[in-house]
């Protein structure tokens, strides 16, 4: 199965963030991803940009281009990984192992993915 | 387990917030700052023991309020204190008063605060100063080093700036859409004004104010938050990062100032390039122009460049006459002349910037682009005439060093000059 590790965290605390402390914090999720790279677990992995740089499209006969999303809530979808495991447990695990190297407050969502398409550009 | 650094990050977040709101209860400047620190000093000591609260600014609000009542009573009554527990019983509170405290309220409270430090009243390096000081937390000895003055002198700016906003009237009402507007663009032009300051002074003086530029862009994120549906908000926001984007590519090894066409681009920061890029690109969408919103897209086109001379200075010399409309400035059309002479040769360029002669008698880079343009044009006289009155104007040693290298290039590329003989 495919999970999507869907990170949210408030943007403001991430945007606070020194330069160093981002850095450092990557560089520690990256020998997480390392290892499940090695393991053969992992899958694409992205970082978004603040919602305050993203247009929504809202759906309808005639599409809208709207700015936002506006956040309401406190925390926001701030990236996801991709995993391929054979359990929900070992999933679960990957994600524990990427939230203790974030070092960070916030929340992930493991969602297992239904289409999955690793990337259909050609070279 | 929470990283310990997250109580002091959720704390610098929650700042601009926290202290808006405790400047509407207590209407002092003062009084916010004292208790927002009281309560981040009781958030350091308590929340990596029992955990973050959900909502670490309404936290920091309520017992910030709390401790800054006790303050007010203690001085005016003399009255017994209420007991300990009261205060550190903050389960339901912390949710009532977020239920009460809705964006619209955070968003107006944050806009005073900005509006406050953005003051007609206050000159524009006292509004940095006090923005520094009150809604990004930094120290008094901090902002001290970024402007080279003695922490005493600093200490005494704040204070006299601080005075002033007491004695001017402070709009504590909800404003109306207009003045909402008002405030928000003498706020952006004040946040602009942080950024210039950390990014102008030479190599040396920038590495102690880059963290100017840093707080800058902080505080543009925060105002598009609020309102992120302001193209031109989304504008400053675009022109700091892509400005702030080539930071490390500004100085050689030697502390020397690199030109924009010079500079290894590979030293930008594509990162921040990126957001740039993306934020000019969401802002333009709503056909709303603005002078930020121009500004970026130039820069945006620097930046998307690969080499300089991937450069569309075509479309750039557009964007200055749209710039030269909305803020009709001789220095404007210098620029738009650099832009031109690209497209169109060092005539029109020289032609086009002939009439600010005298109204940029004094500035360097006037003198500076004259010199290069009648260089280009074999002007040899004309440009040495240039260059030493833009040395005359120059401000700091590296200013002038350039110019000086310019002569130099000028005596070796037209040796048969005897002008040359005269030692500048």
């Amino acid at each position: 199965m495919h999970y999507a590790i869907l990170c949210y965290d408030s943007e403001e605390v991430i945007c606070a963030w020194s330069k160093e402390k981002d850095a450092q914090v990557m560089h520690d999720l990256g020998a997480v991803q390392d290892r499940l790279v090695a393991e053969r677990k992992m899958g694409p992995v992205a970082r978004l940009m603040p919602t305050t740089a993203a247009v929504s499209l809202r759906k309808g006969r005639d599409t809208l281009v709207l700015d936002g999303p506006f956040a309401e809530t406190k925390e926001q979808l701030l990236g996801f990984y991709t995993v391929e495991c054979d359990t929900l447990d070992e999933a679960i695990e990957a994600a524990k192992d990427l939230a203790a190297a974030s070092g960070s407050a916030g929340c992930f969502e493991i969602r297992p993915m239904m289409i999955f398409i690793p990337d259909r550009r050609t070279p | 387990m929470i990283d310990p650094d997250w109580t002091g990050t959720a704390i610098t977040a929650a700042r601009p917030q926290a202290v808006a709101a405790l400047l509407r209860y207590f209407r002092s400047l003062d009084l916010a700052e004292d208790a927002f620190q009281d309560a981040a000093l009781r958030a350091l000591k308590t929340w990596p023991v029992k955990g973050p609260p959900r909502d670490p600014t309404a936290w920091l609000i309520m017992v910030g309020r709390n401790a800054a009542l006790d303050y007010v009573r203690r001085h005016s009554k003399q009255t017994e204190l209420p007991p300990e527990e009261t205060l550190s019983d903050l389960d339901d509170a912390e949710a009532d008063l977020v239920e009460r405290l809705d964006t619209g309220d955070y968003r107006d409270d944050v806009l005073r605060l900005l509006f406050v430090c953005s003051h007609p009243d206050l000159p524009p390096v006292h509004q940095v100063t006090l923005a520094l000081r009150i809604v990004c937390g930094l120290s008094v000895p901090q902002i001290a080093r970024a402007f080279f003055t003695g922490e005493k002198a600093m200490e005494q700016r704040i204070t006299r700036a601080k005075a002033r906003i007491a004695q001017s009237d402070v709009p504590y009402g909800v404003p109306s859409p207009a003045e909402r507007a008002d405030r928000v663009y003498a706020v952006a032009t004040m946040i602009y004004l942080v950024f210039n300051e950390g990014y102008t002074g030479n190599a040396k003086e920038t590495e102690a104010r880059a963290p100017l530029c840093d707080e800058a862009i902080r505080l543009a994120r925060l105002l598009m938050r609020l309102f992120p549906a302001e193209p031109e908000i989304m504008g400053l926001t675009a022109l700091l990062l892509l400005q702030n984007s080539r930071a490390a590519a500004r100085f050689d090894g030697n502390g020397e100032a690199v030109l924009l066409d010079q500079q290894d681009r590979s030293l930008w920061d594509q990162r921040a390039i990126a957001e740039g890029i993306a934020l000019i690109d969401k802002a333009i969408r709503h056909r709303q122009p603005g002078a930020f919103q121009v500004q970026a897209a130039i820069a945006a086109i620097h930046a998307r460049a690969a080499t300089p001379d991937d450069t569309d200075w075509a479309q750039i010399e557009r964007l200055y006459r749209t710039l030269e409309q909305m803020q009709p400035s001789p220095v404007v059309t210098l620029n738009r002349a650099v832009a031109l002479a690209k497209i169109d040769g060092s005539q029109a360029a020289l032609d086009l910037i002939a009439p600010l002669a005298e109204a940029l008698d004094g500035y360097y880079y006037y003198h500076g682009a004259v010199g290069m343009f009648s260089r280009q044009m074999g002007d040899v006289g004309a440009a040495r005439e240039a260059f030493i009155r833009a040395i005359a104007c120059s401000k700091t040693l590296s200013e002038a060093a350039h110019i000086r290298r310019q002569l130099d290039q000028l005596a070796a590329e037209f040796p048969a000059d005897r002008n040359f003989s005269r030692d500048v």
